[in-house]
């Protein structure tokens, strides 16, 4: 431990580190482009300059490593100087294309030239030009004109992803971004230098003017891309998904995502093909019925079967909350048969983020009771026994079972099959009774990840069940002060549930006296009945998740 | 004592005054002066007004060369205070990269402060001198590209009123 003094402020430490990371440390913000934490130093942006009392000249913070009694200056009137300088230097050739630019209201160069800057250029050549529109990758465009050659992307892809796809070609201020020759920027996680450029010279190609940043609301989600479960950040407009970006979690994902689950996970949640009530087959056909109707109906026709001649499939997709009332309802109606379908993919895992399980909530669902006491009860068997007539009724939540061809065939020998369902799948095909979920950007949750990180997600749409002002979901400006006669106002807002709230309705028709009002009663019931989640709450797992508390025999279930 | 109202005296009025003829024929005297000086009055619906440059009618959107020049930065939606304008911007083959697939003013939030045209950094939109606005529903009033797109050589005069002014 090192004593040093930043801005006549004393602070005690580690020897290891640099002036820049000890600042940040201590909450004292020095300006910088080219550095990242988790990337390697390279210190070509020089607008980290700093005094250091005893130095000849002015060195970048982000390379110098702290000394006993070393004495700081981040705001002195040399640095002021020094740091107005750079800024004009980069800006010499940046162009003044912030109207067209994605990156604006978020980019680092426009804070601070804001900030940091005088603002006046004394340069009047014209710019360099370079190409715009150049497409790197599948998923990033290029502006080559407004890189400032911090080389973040670069180092992103070489140190991080460890596949050198990036490069800087040409000298001086012809330095232009490209991939190497016969290469594209095609990796899973290309999307990611996107949020790492400071500028808007990488972009992404699906978000493409979509929307300003400033227009848009951000609510803290849970990727359901797999089983890792990375922190994001969901930007909403009038209601829709338009884009996910990583949200930092030290112990999840760090500061990253992965394009699959970036550009796969949220498009299905606004597309045509939701179902926006719930359904009931009527002469071959399913026809659009109110809720007290469908409720009814699945609760009837659950009563009409022995306990033996039920099925029921909880779901890897949905919330530890659904899967374990689902569990306790096949408990109270006496129902043994219940499982859920993994969705493993050996391909799908890598040595950065994801995992070979490609649902979010496997060891979730196992853990809150969606398991078979004994084998003869689980999935497989379940299938084996619709085929031979042993089970008649199937209760499905969330999850399209039909997907899978070797399921699919079976499904017509059910005499009943009760889904709930969020789109138009093949399963919704074969189903007697839908009921329109809600998807996970629609309620409130928690998810396991694949190490037994509990994490909490919220709704970032609303329905017919949430308001956005009274149900205290995030806001954008226009949704602070439009009317409900503005057309940004208007975005579609379904009639689905939470398929908590949804199993707990057809439990009340099936005679249990439960009292759930929202989501986090049910979690606080899971909290004190399964040992696992003891002592969890949601004000306890708040932003960045908490661990459950896993013996032997249940990390022996983990997937 | 003190907040005793003061007592005010009225002039008792003359007996002159009180026969009151003389008093009618000063009026008419003044009414008629009036008639013969040149009229003020315009006959509004069918004599038209054409408003000076600084004039701050209803915005519109300046077209240049078949097209808009307006890039859907979205500043003039967020500088607002009346939350009228909605851009949904997209992208183009043409050099600007961008632009509105979707401009709406709704006229009925508009309050006329020329906050859009002064933050707008293509000179792309601006205020015309069109006053007159009816509706006949809430629909109505909202302009889209059709009726906001006005030819850059109709609105010379504020556009040249701008370049002084800036």
């Amino acid at each position: 431990m090192v004593k040093i003094t930043i801005d006549e402020k004393v602070f005690e430490v580690e020897n290891n580190l640099t002036i820049i990371q000890a600042a940040r440390q201590n909450g004292i913000h020095i300006p910088h482009f080219c550095w990242h934490p988790t990337l390697s130093v390279s210190g070509n942006c020089r607008v980290c300059l700093v005094e250091v009392e005893k130095m000849p000249k002015l060195v970048i913070a982000c390379a110098t490593q702290v000394a006993e009694g070393m004495v700081v200056k981040t705001n002195s009137e040399k640095v002021v100087k020094a740091r107005n300088a750079v800024l004009e230097f980069i800006l010499i050739n940046h162009p003044l294309d912030c109207p067209i630019c994605d990156e604006a209201g978020e980019c680092k160069l426009q804070d601070y030239a804001y900030k940091y800057s005088v603002g006046e250029s004394r340069f009047d050549f014209d710019k360099v030009r370079k190409p715009k529109r150049v497409e790197l990758g599948p998923n990033v465009m290029l502006d080559t004109e407004r890189c400032i050659m911090c080389s973040r992307c670069i180092r992103f892809c070489d140190e991080i992803v460890k596949k050198p796809q990036l490069v800087f070609t040409q000298r001086g201020d012809h330095v232009e971004l490209t991939t190497f020759p016969g290469e594209k920027l095609d990796n899973n996680y290309s999307m990611n230098v996107i949020d790492l450029c400071p500028v808007g010279a990488l972009t992404s190609k699906d978000f493409r003017f979509k929307s300003r940043v400033w227009d848009m609301s951000s609510t803290d989600s849970i990727c359901v891309g797999c089983s890792r479960g990375c922190n994001t950040k969901m930007w909403v407009r009038n209601n829709e998904i338009l884009r996910l970006t990583p949200r930092y979690n030290s112990s999840v994902n760090q500061y990253w995502m992965c394009d699959h689950g970036r550009l796969n996970t949220f498009k299905h949640i606004n597309s045509p093909n939701r179902i926006n009530a719930p359904m009931i087959r009527k002469e071959g056909r399913l026809i659009d019925v109110g809720w007290d109707e469908a409720i009814a109906k699945a609760a009837s026709e659950l009563k009409s079967y022995k306990k033996s001649e039920i099925a029921a499939l909880g779901s890897a997709h949905a919330t530890n909350e659904d899967n374990y009332l689902m569990a306790k309802l096949m408990n109270f109606i006496g129902v043994k048969r219940i499982d859920f379908l993994p969705h493993l993919d050996e391909n799908n895992k890598d040595n950065i983020l994801l995992q070979e399980d490609k649902s979010p909530n496997s060891f979730g669902a196992k853990t809150v009771g969606v398991k078979p006491e004994t084998i003869e009860y689980s999935y497989q068997h379940i299938i084996e026994d619709i085929k031979n007539g042993k089970v008649k009724a199937l209760y499905v939540i969330d999850d399209d079972i039909a997907s899978n061809p070797g399921i699919a065939h079976v499904l017509p020998k059910l005499e009943f099959l009760l889904i709930h369902a969020s789109n138009e799948n093949e399963t919704v095909k074969y189903a007697d009774v839908v009921l329109a979920s809600s998807t996970y950007a629609e309620k409130h949750g928690t998810f396991t990840n694949f190490s037994g990180r509990v994490q909490r997600n919220k709704p970032a749409i609303s329905t017919l069940e949430h308001d956005r002002v009274l149900d205290n979901m995030s806001l954008s400006r226009l949704d602070r002060f439009g009317a409900h006669n503005d057309r940004w106002t208007r975005g579609i807002k379904r009639d689905t549930r939470a398929t908590w709230r949804i199993i707990n309705s057809i439990a009340a028709i099936l005679g249990a006296k439960w009292k759930y009002n929202n989501c986090e009663d049910v979690f606080n019931e899971i909290a004190a009945s399964v040992t696992a989640f003891n002592g969890l709450s949601y004000s306890k797992i708040g932003n960045s998740g908490a661990l459950i508390s896993v013996t032997k025999e249940q990390a022996k279930v983990r997937l | 004592m003190e907040n005793q109202k003061p007592i005010i005296h009225r002039k008792d009025l003359h007996w002159w005054e009180l026969f009151y003829i003389p008093q009618i024929i000063n009026g008419m005297r003044i009414t008629l002066s009036q008639v013969f000086r040149p009229k003020f009055t315009r006959q509004y619906p069918e004599e038209k007004w054409n408003p000076p440059s600084s004039f701050r009618g209803r915005p519109v959107l300046v077209e240049q060369n078949g097209v808009e020049r307006c890039v859907a930065c979205g500043l003039c939606s967020r500088v607002c205070p009346a939350l009228a304008i909605d851009v949904q911007a997209s992208e183009t083959e043409l050099l600007k990269e961008r632009y509105p697939v979707r401009f709406e003013i709704n006229m009925l939030r508009c309050i006329f402060c020329g906050f859009c045209e002064e933050v707008c950094p293509e000179e792309a939109i601006v205020m015309s001198k069109e006053f007159e606005l009816v509706f006949r529903h809430q629909e109505d009033a909202i302009f889209g590209k059709d009726k906001l797109l006005i030819p850059a050589d109709k609105l010379k005069d504020r556009l040249e009123f701008l370049r002084k002014n800036r």
